[in-house]
């Protein structure tokens, strides 16, 4: 598991999938100011390395749980972006059959059991998760995806204290991206790193650059590691920026357009590829090739969720219970 | 047949549940409230020790984990206690728990119980003597479950946990030393299928919970009035047995509704407002309700006992529906 070790040419699956997300929500942007789909949109485009640098290092059985920002992390659990199109586009064929939308994707084939629409919503139903992975004892483990403005609501604080106290195998990845909906983080807490309230519960914790993918894989793993093995919960701060607004249509006015050019400067996906090039793992028309590959199976799911018929009226009555 | 008190009855079921299935899990409390009986806790405390779960108090951190463990395949019943406490995870139970079947177009089954003590207790106070079902009936995706004898509380129990869906489990402080019949080997009693408590013919008094037993009494005590009260008991509110509501409706034409949610939005107003809208010409005279009033539930004693469906209350609803 190991990152250190791997041969250059191992990456490239990474490279790939950070372009899949990329692509995917960017066909998500393009068809929203079309009006081809509606409904209230997250995109987390700056932020593929986290998702793709965590999900790269687990199993098809372990538990994902993501929050309303969470087209990335389903993707990089294994969602079929075909149903997840759909499903953002509110088809019959979407993932949920049109009924969760875009904060409240489930893909359970992939083992991305729920994200939510609620900030911290999903931080202690990961809790459950690990401790149902720690009862059955097959070294699963549970990680929950949220962002800085989770660090201050209460669930975040009971969660990060049960999983200390019961060892659960949890692992908090906190994608700190700056800003909680519309205002800096400064504004909401005094506490700058989010990894320090991990301190105060006893969870090992590190803080990396999350626009560098290896950095995020290289804390993932050790904090893998350290759950599966049943030494407890591991945090990870990750240090990120979305390069779109809080929901699609956010003019941003919050956010400097300095601050903005500062962070594409440090795009994930730019910045891995000038790495893989150097190591000579990839060359430019293999890089053309994987943005081209990626954008022609998004236009696939794109084409797959408009044809696909809306849900059925009488299809609401059911399943409100099993 | 064999009579037990309903604390008794409660932990049989808590007992045989724990042995036949080993994903139940219990989370936070003693079911029994501050009975004086919970010595019977410790005993299933040691029995199941490694499955029985002592959280802080973190309300919404153990029904989110209690949610969470659902979703992994376990069959979690937590332990709420005071009603009142429900209010520190519900966005967990409301928004997520409840949400999640449907949300997930299917995908997600969430077999857990939240179990809680409702009503009026004696000094519970404002705080501590909540009836939540009523605002949890108003949102989809949850079973509500409210037992009132010792029969029902370990059938129904058996039933809540076996359910795929989030379940609440409304108990009553004031049943828990309530004898009754509860047959060896009972089967359970499925969710959904009202139980008339009493035979009657000149009115329907729809009752729930504890006001089951309390109806019960005012029943006996209106025989000597030559009055003939039946009393239906829904036992559950989600899924809720109108059928059964109904035929006892169509004999008598005459409703009284008796539980301890507040008027308004209640339970009882939602039960009346079904009952018309399927049978208004079967009624003889108006529904009449006897619910808690409309007030945060005072300290004091006579304060306590005057907010309440006192049977006075219930006694005068009856004759009124009569004349």
């Amino acid at each position: 598991m190991a990152t250190d070790r791997e041969k250059p040419t191992e990456l490239v699956p990474l490279l790939r999938k950070m372009w899949l997300i990329r692509a995917f929500e960017e066909k998500v942007s393009a068809l929203y100011a079309m009006r081809e789909i509606m409904g209230l949109l997250h995109l987390g485009i700056g932020q593929e390395a986290v998702a793709v640098g965590t999900c790269s290092l687990l199993r098809a059985d372990d538990y994902v749980f993501g929050g309303h920002r969470s087209h990335g992390h389903a993707i990089a659990k294994g969602a079929d972006i075909k149903r997840l199109m759909a499903e953002i586009a509110g088809r019959a064929t979407g993932y949920c059959g049109g009924k969760g939308g875009s904060m409240h994707i489930v893909a359970l084939d992939a083992g991305f059991v729920t994200a939510t629409g609620v900030v911290g919503g999903t931080i202690p139903l990961a809790l459950g998760a690990a401790f149902a992975a720690k009862e059955k004892n097959k070294g699963q483990v549970a990680v929950v995806f949220f962002g800085d403005g989770a660090g201050q609501a209460g669930a975040f604080h009971e969660s990060l204290n049960i999983a200390s106290l019961w060892q659960l195998p949890v692992i908090f990845v906190c994608e700190n991206n700056g800003y909680a909906e519309f205002t800096p983080l400064s504004s909401h807490t005094l506490i700058e790193r989010l990894a320090r309230h991990a301190e105060t519960y006893k969870i090992p914790s590190a803080t990396v650059d999350g626009n560098r993918v290896l950095e995020v894989r290289n804390a993932m793993s050790k904090a893998v590691q350290h759950a599966r093995k049943g030494k407890g919960p591991a945090f990870v701060e990750c240090l990120t920026h979305r390069l779109r607004g809080h929901y699609e249509g956010d003019p941003a006015k919050y956010r400097e357009l300095s601050e903005l050019a500062e962070w594409k400067e440090k795009d994930p996906i730019a910045r891995f590829m000038r790495e893989l090039k150097r190591r000579k793992a990839v060359s430019d028309k293999d890089i053309a090739a994987i943005e081209s590959d990626a954008r022609d199976l998004v236009e696939q799911a794109a084409q797959f969720a408009l044809d696909s018929p809306w849900p059925a009226s009488d299809e609401v009555a059911s399943q409100v219970t099993a | 047949m064999r009579e037990i008190a309903y604390y008794e009855a409660k932990f049989e079921a808590l007992n045989e549940i724990m042995a036949a299935d080993p994903t139940v899990h219990l989370i936070n409390g003693t079911f029994l409230s501050l009975s004086p009986h919970r010595h019977v806790y410790q005993a299933l405390a040691k029995k199941y020790s490694d499955r029985i779960m002592s959280p802080p108090i973190s309300e919404l951190g153990f029904c989110g984990l209690a949610t969470g463990a659902a979703m992994a395949g376990l069959r979690p019943i937590v332990d709420i206690s005071t009603g009142s406490f429900i209010f520190e995870g519900w966005p967990q139970v409301a928004n997520e728990a409840a949400n999640a079947f449907s949300m997930s177009g299917g995908q997600t089954r969430v077999p857990v119980v939240f179990h809680l003590f409702h009503g009026l207790r004696g000094g519970g106070a404002a705080q501590h003597s909540a009836s939540p079902q009523a605002m949890l009936w108003n949102n989809p995706g949850l079973e509500i479950v409210l037992p009132s004898s010792p029969r029902d509380v370990k059938g129904l129990l058996k039933s809540a946990t076996a359910s795929d869906n989030p379940t609440i489990f409304v108990d009553h402080v004031q049943l828990l030393d309530l004898k009754g019949d509860v047959p060896e080997n009972d089967t359970p009693i499925p969710l959904g299928v009202a139980d008339v408590k009493r035979k009657g013919s000149d009115v329907t008094v729809i009752a729930t919970s504890y006001m089951v037993q309390r109806c019960l009494e005012v029943a006996e005590k209106l025989v000597n009035d030559r009055i003939n009260v039946e009393v239906v008991d829904p036992r559950t509110l989600v899924p809720f047995d109108m059928a059964t509501l109904m035929t006892s409706v169509e004999k008598t034409g005459r409703v009284v509704i008796v539980d301890e949610t507040h008027q308004s939005c209640g339970v009882a107003a939602e039960i009346a407002a079904r009952i018309v809208e399927t049978g208004f010409d079967k009624l003889k005279a108006p529904i009449r309700r006897v619910a808690t009033l409309d007030v945060p539930v005072p300290y004091s004693p006579p304060l306590e006992d005057y907010i309440g469906p006192r049977k006075d209350r219930i006694m005068e609803a009856i004759l009124a529906v009569l004349r």
